[in-house]
């Protein structure tokens, strides 16, 4: 339902004919982050959803085409990525500086 | 009823961990967060297994609610300080939940489980231990809570307050994008509903905003005071967070939270719907 499924993991099940597939991993100090609050946001910044990176630093969403804003919040910082989106998989990373 | 009546902060939880008479109850849906870790002394209430009838689409009756709270030793008597996951959008909707079967003294611990961890206190794997009470609940109050043909009945008289995300309103998307995009019911929204995002409502560390700016922003969204006014969002849990700031926090009266929300309205046959 609304709580966010795990994170990471393989993408069985996943129909990337129809979705659009927005994930990758966040990243601090040349190692990924466990337990980063990931948001997606909207081209006019408005919150879309926001999930919790896994232990090894995924997360994923489902979106639709169009242009969206990534932004992780963790204790170490903050991090953000502008990407235009397709149907399909599309992979970034988020790097907190 | 004010903010202090309502709501507690991070500091004033964690300076009230283990105080006879307080109860933290933590809610999420993915309860692996809490295994994972949480305040000390927290009960579990998994949102989905806890909350719902295991059979119909429903809340629990109340018997079954007054076991549930036995059964985790949560008294009549005690403050009951919610908290969870999703910026709290679980925790409201159990605040909402426990006012519907009348719990006198309940608050929400503001910014939630991330507020919690981003400012790096303290979290515990240790299983509570609570004697088991015996809970007696109230005839649920559905003065707070409605039903689809008020819904459609509010259409045009109303505020109709959905609390989706923009491209859900539009019907870009048909559930907040964390989630797999298949759903069976229509895109779309109830007509004449005005959208207002949850998260205007909220800092982004979970923390609600002032009540001043929380006044300026409904007003700013063409939010009729005069008027009496329903919530609703995809299943219920996010209009909960914008109905505990409507009644709760700017103490508008006559505010009920649509549970049944856009999975049942957006398969309803033959309702209107915008796009």
């Amino acid at each position: 339902m609304c709580a966010a499924p795990k994170q990471g993991g393989p993408l069985a099940g996943i129909d990337l004919s129809t979705q659009t597939v927005i994930q990758g991993s966040v990243w601090y100090d040349g190692a990924p982050v466990a337990g980063a609050y990931v948001r997606l946001l909207d081209s006019t910044d408005e919150f879309t959803a926001e999930v919790v990176t896994s232990p090894e630093g995924e997360f994923r969403f489902f979106a639709a085409p169009g242009e969206w804003k990534i932004r992780s919040l963790a204790s170490v910082g903050k991090g953000e990525r502008v990407l235009s989106a397709e149907v399909g998989l599309n992979e970034t990373t988020v790097v907190i500086d | 009823m004010s903010r202090n009546d309502v709501l507690v902060t991070v500091d004033w939880a964690q300076e009230h961990l283990g105080r006879p008479g307080i109860v933290f109850v933590e809610v999420d849906e993915d309860t692996s967060a809490y295994d994972g870790g949480h305040i000390e002394g927290a009960v579990k209430l998994d949102w989905k297994k806890d909350l719902q009838d295991p059979l119909r689409r429903d809340f629990l009756d109340k018997s079954a609610f007054e076991q549930l709270l036995s059964s985790r030793g949560i008294g009549n008597d005690d403050t009951v300080v919610l908290y969870g996951g999703n910026n709290n959008w679980f925790a409201a909707y159990a605040y909402w939940y426990f006012k519907i079967y009348g719990h006198s003294d309940v608050k929400l611990m503001d910014g939630g489980r991330k507020k919690w961890e981003l400012d790096g206190r303290p979290l515990s794997k240790d299983a509570p231990e609570r004697p088991a009470t015996q809970y007696r609940a109230s005839e649920p109050d559905l003065s707070i809570r409605a039903f689809r043909d008020e819904v459609v009945a509010a259409i045009g008289s109303k505020n109709l307050v959905d609390v989706r995300s923009p491209d859900e309103f539009s019907g870009k998307i048909l559930a907040p994008a964390h989630l797999p995009q298949e759903q069976s019911q229509k895109a779309g929204h109830v007509p004449g509903a005005i959208n207002i995002p949850w998260s205007k409502a909220a800092n982004e560390d979970g923390t609600f905003k002032s009540d001043a700016d929380l006044a300026k922003l409904y007003a700013e969204q063409g939010y009729d005071e005069s008027k009496p006014t329903i919530a609703y969002c995809r299943i219920g849990e996010r209009s909960s967070h914008t109905w505990f700031v409507l009644r709760e926090l700017l103490g508008r009266t006559d505010v009920k939270n649509y549970d049944g929300s856009w999975v049942e309205y957006g398969s309803l046959v033959g309702v209107p719907i915008e796009k």
